[in-house]
């Protein structure tokens, strides 16, 4: 228990350490613990960062998804209604066709017909003369008695 | 030590090796407690200082060493034990302390890591130290410089003037006497308050040093007690649990330590508008 010299010593070499630790241990140390917690601190607020990202892009996503579905319905939509049209338009002209193929054996029919009746009737005329011919048996004059054959011609 | 009686091997252990001029004035050691007390005040304690310079050499070399190595990205051991202690005494500094100084913290480190090396020697067994040095020569070896009073008071003195210096520097010199003058009772009982803030504040340092003094001593005392008064063969049922004991008691009486000068320190610092 004695008090010596000694205190001094300690007292000098309480002070050395304490110096060194505040100048080259306690600033290095701390600046490391704080560096760290900046970074740990910018990784949490970039991690939340990408959250709201990887949210906003999925959104986005699907936005774009549904934006493709629309398209596509309006696609069918539009080409269902154009074959619609297509077959309708087809009908029509094939009922057009038919029609005028219709109309166009009806007056082949009749110009036939007509050209029939026309021969028939000069055949008629030709008949009936050489029939009264043979009847009266003589020489009918033909030209005599044109009025009375354009007569039955007509008749017939 | 063989052969010496319990109450020999007791007073041999807590003497210091003592360096000082004897009676006769002739330079070296002292051969026994009662040259070491003539030598008077111009002496020094050789063990006391090696143990106590080896232990802060050690606490500067490492902590430098992981200052130095200091990673952000992956810390290894080493550094991840000083970041603990970096952190545990700037805690205990914000908490405790409600100035703004850059000293306190550095300073609370040292004192926590140096008192709790210092108090670690207490752990290393009582004779083998003091055995190889007597083989080298050396009569007395106490390894445990914070069983000395000088290393305690020491600090506790360095301390008690930087309570001082702060105190001036913050309060000026009228605020800090007139702490001390004016503080619990007011102008009237001036000498009464004089007495009582003076004493008090001399009790801080003075208390500081005689806990760690104490409970170190007492420590090292009982270790000491049962390797002379127990047989060899049954020394470590007792010397194994006041070991384990121990190391609680070396690291709290470090933590007092460190706690106590913060609040100190911390209290110089205020300014009590009251008065």
């Amino acid at each position: 228990m004695n008090i010596n010299l000694t205190l001094f010593g300690q007292a000098i070499s309480f002070a050395i350490f304490v110096w060194f630790c505040m100048r080259f241990v306690w600033p290095p140390v701390e600046k490391a613990l704080e560096e760290r917690e900046t970074r740990i601190a910018d990784g949490l607020a970039a991690a939340e960062k990408g959250q709201q990202d990887l949210e906003s892009a999925a959104q986005r996503a699907e936005e774009i998804l549904q934006d493709g579905r629309d398209k596509a319905q309006e696609f069918v939509n539009q080409s269902q209604k154009r074959a619609d049209e297509i077959v309708e338009q087809a009908k029509q002209a094939a009922v057009e066709e038919g029609e005028r193929l219709l109309v166009a054996a009806r007056s082949q029919i009749d110009q036939e017909r007509n050209q029939a009746r026309e021969s028939l009737r000069s055949e008629v005329a030709g008949l009936a003369l050489s029939g009264a011919e043979q009847i009266l048996m003589r020489e009918v004059d033909a030209a005599a008695h044109r009025e009375v054959l354009d007569k039955l011609v007509q008749e017939i | 030590m063989a052969g010496s009686s319990p109450a020999e091997y007791i007073s041999h252990h807590i003497q210091n090796l003592t360096f000082g001029r004897h009676a006769d004035g002739s330079l070296g050691f002292a051969h026994s407690a009662k040259e070491a007390t003539e030598m008077g005040f111009w002496a020094i304690n050789v063990d006391t200082m090696f143990w106590s310079l080896a232990t802060g050499i050690f606490f500067c070399w490492i902590f430098r060493k992981a200052a130095i190595n200091a990673s952000v990205q992956n810390p290894g051991r080493l550094q991840s034990v000083v970041e603990m202690l970096v952190e545990m005494v700037s805690t205990s500094v914000k908490d405790a302390f409600t100035g703004n100084n850059a000293l306190i913290a550095p300073l609370s480190l040292t004192i926590f890591v140096w008192i709790f090396l210092m108090n670690l020697m207490d752990l290393v067994p009582v004779d083998v130290v003091p055995q190889l040095s007597h083989l080298l020569g050396i009569e007395y070896m106490k390894m445990v410089p914070t069983t000395d009073v000088n290393a305690t008071f020491g600090m506790s003195l360095s301390i008690f003037g930087l309570m001082i210096y702060y105190g001036i520097k913050v309060k000026g010199l009228g605020g800090f006497f007139g702490e001390l003058a004016f503080h619990p009772f007011g102008k009237a009982l001036l000498p009464v308050n004089l007495v009582l803030e003076t004493v008090s504040f001399i009790a801080k340092p003075l208390s500081l040093s005689l806990r760690l003094f104490g409970n170190m001593f007492a420590g090292e005392l009982v270790f000491v007690l049962i390797a002379a008064l127990v047989p060899f063969y049954l020394q470590w049922a007792f010397s194994v649990p006041w070991a384990i004991f121990h190391i609680l008691v070396i690291t709290l009486q470090a933590y007092i330590f460190m706690m106590l000068t913060i609040v100190y320190l911390s209290q110089s610092h205020e300014t009590h508008d009251s008065h």
